[in-house]
């Protein structure tokens, strides 16, 4: 028996492919050819498609397609109580998923009204500034992967791995970690906790030396980065770029400094930045952060306050469990907040954090119901995605992929 | 000069008149006001090229959809920030979902233009003047515009999830 085929109609394709091909310059130039980059390659770390018009070996053009891991966190929120909305926040960069936890824990503070007592703060500066640090880890070490040198991002892994650890003592999990709750930390730094932050700032900066040491004046390093996938100031402003990424071009913009949260004015720290903005520059940036972010973590786990983890707010944050069976009070705050039967006021806020790649913005408009109305996540990686095509332009094919290694583009955070 | 809300408010209005700069209100430290279609470009322009204000760092801008406003069923926020003052400021402009066209702002912002995209996916906002406005997250032949509130989160066909407990 014959097979018929049939022709499927798919009129948005067309009119994708249509799109796609204005966008090409020179479809009939028989020196360029199509390139397909991803979306699933193993040199870009993520589900990014690239198409790619080549002359050669130097790109002319490039199309990126994104959504591939499109979860529809936004619409997801509108239904559930604000305090399950969390586990989606940390899916979104998962390479530091305390920083967003405790962002979108702040922005609901902010709009509850919520004072936060200076040790449970200091707990979340402390986890924070760790995931920021294994944040840049990952990004710096497959910097290196993608240039050649595999050896720093093995050795380095394995202090990624100690900072889960630290992770796993304080919340349980260890990559999407759920960290802390709304008003607070969900319980105290263990013991083990302090001991493992302890001995992690005794014996990272020995180790992180010596991967800076590696690279940073690493001649093959320097000539491989330098000049690639430059942007100037200007254009990365108008790209809307923060964090690192910004930096590197030379403006000193840090949310952290700018609009201090979680007594982040407490602590003694500079912003490094770079000067021109290519993918060197983004490497250097990085590697000092770490040395800040470790600075910071010093000053914290030095001076940690004594007194409460978390903030006296019976209507939002859970009662310990051993009152739950004992005090009627405490069983009903219990049933409310778990079922999500508590009503956030009416509000309006945006909070946003220095997360691992930028500014980590969350806009909550609340309508007085359970859940929030309207939930919008300024993801930075979504933002500065966009200029990844005016980046690689003129450059080649494997300075594309360092330029995307440098970018530090999390697939989670730019598709949400 | 220190941007005070006061002073910015009184700048913008001075330039574009009180009919089109309106209930400006302060929900969260950041100054929110309404504008109309007419003037949100040029506003944005004039904040972004003034010397004293330079509010010229666009953060985010997304839609909303309010289906019980009559005529006003979709909000484009914009929020601003100025980095050289460190101030920040967010527009509202309001529209009926039966002619959902803004302007774009691709022409004053780079990064404008997959943050238009973005609200075009999930609201079918038409951004008149937009390079290359197709969806960005969802699949291309989507027939439907997701975030819209007639839309259910879940599939309300379905009948082996019906929990007649608490309702969800």
């Amino acid at each position: 028996m014959a097979t018929e085929t049939k022709k499927v109609e798919l009129d948005g394709l067309d009119q994708f492919r249509e799109n796609l091909d204005l966008k090409l310059q020179d479809k009939h130039n028989e020196n360029l050819t199509t390139l397909n980059l991803g979306p699933t390659h193993p040199a870009t770390h993520g589900i990014f498609q690239n198409i790619l018009q080549m002359n050669g070996e130097v790109i002319v053009d490039a199309v990126p397609t994104i959504g591939y891991i499109h979860r529809a966190f936004e619409k997801i929120a509108e239904r559930r109580p604000f305090y399950q909305i969390t586990p989606l926040t940390d899916r979104m960069n998962y390479c530091s998923s305390p920083i967003n936890n405790m962002g979108y824990h702040m922005s609901v503070e902010k709009l509850l009204g919520i004072e936060i007592p200076k040790r449970a703060q200091y707990i979340r500066v402390i986890m924070m500034e760790l995931a920021r640090i294994s944040d840049h880890l990952i990004c710096n070490s497959i910097l290196g992967v993608d240039s050649g040198a595999f050896t720093g991002f093995l050795y380095v892994m394995q202090e990624r791995e100690n900072i889960y650890d630290i992770y796993e003592e304080v919340c349980g999990a260890r990559l999407t970690t759920n960290m802390g709750r709304i008003g607070g930390m969900e319980r105290d730094l263990s013991p083990k906790a302090l001991y493992l932050i302890g001995e992690f700032l005794k014996r990272f900066p020995k180790v992180w030396a010596e991967f800076e040491k590696m690279l940073t004046r690493n001649r093959i390093f320097i000539d491989r980065t330098t000049d690639v996938g430059a942007i100037s100031a200007e254009r990365a402003l108008s790209y809307g770029f923060t964090g690192p990424n910004l930096r590197a071009t030379g403006v000193d913009y840090d949310v952290r400094v700018m609009n201090p949260y979680s007594s982040y004015d407490d602590f003694e720290f500079e912003i490094p930045v770079g000067s021109k903005g290519d993918t060197y520059d983004r490497f250097l940036v990085r590697n000092a952060e770490v040395w800040e972010s470790l600075k910071i973590i010093e000053q914290a786990y030095k001076n940690l306050p004594e007194g409460s983890y978390h903030a006296d707010a019976p209507h939002y944050y859970l009662p310990p469990k051993q009152e739950v069976y004992r005090n009627m009070e405490a069983l009903i705050y219990h049933f409310k907040i778990v079922m999500g039967e508590i009503d956030a006021p009416v509000g309006e806020v945006y909070h946003s954090v220095e997360g691992g790649n930028g500014e980590l913005g969350f806009y909550i408009i609340s309508d007085g119901g359970r859940t929030p109305y309207r939930l919008h996540f300024r993801r930075p990686c979504f933002i500065y995605y966009q200029a990844y095509t005016e980046m690689i332009k003129g450059g080649q094919l494997a300075d594309a992929i360092l330029t995307l290694s440098s970018l530090n583009v999390i697939a989670g955070e730019l598709d949400a | 000069m220190e941007l005070t809300n006061e002073n910015v408010l009184g700048k913008i209005i001075e330039q574009f008149g009180e009919e089109n700069i309106t209930d400006a209100v302060n929900p969260d430290g950041i100054m929110t006001f309404q504008t109309n279609r007419q003037t949100i470009h040029e506003l944005i322009k004039y904040l972004r090229d003034d010397k004293e204000l330079q509010i010229s760092f666009l953060t985010t801008m997304c839609g909303i959809h309010y289906p019980e406003q009559k005529d006003k069923e979709l909000c484009m926020m914009y929020q601003l920030h100025s980095l050289r003052h460190n101030y920040r400021l967010r527009i509202k402009v309001y529209f009926p979902i039966s002619d959902p066209v803004m302007p774009t702002m691709t022409d004053l912002y780079a990064t404008a233009n997959w943050m238009e995209r973005e609200a075009y996916d999930f609201f079918g906002i038409v951004f008149a003047g937009h390079p290359n406005l197709i969806r960005i997250l969802n699949v291309e032949d989507m027939e439907y515009h997701p975030m819209l509130k007639q839309y259910p989160l879940e599939d309300q066909t379905r009948e082996d999830k019906v929990n007649t407990f608490f309702g969800r």
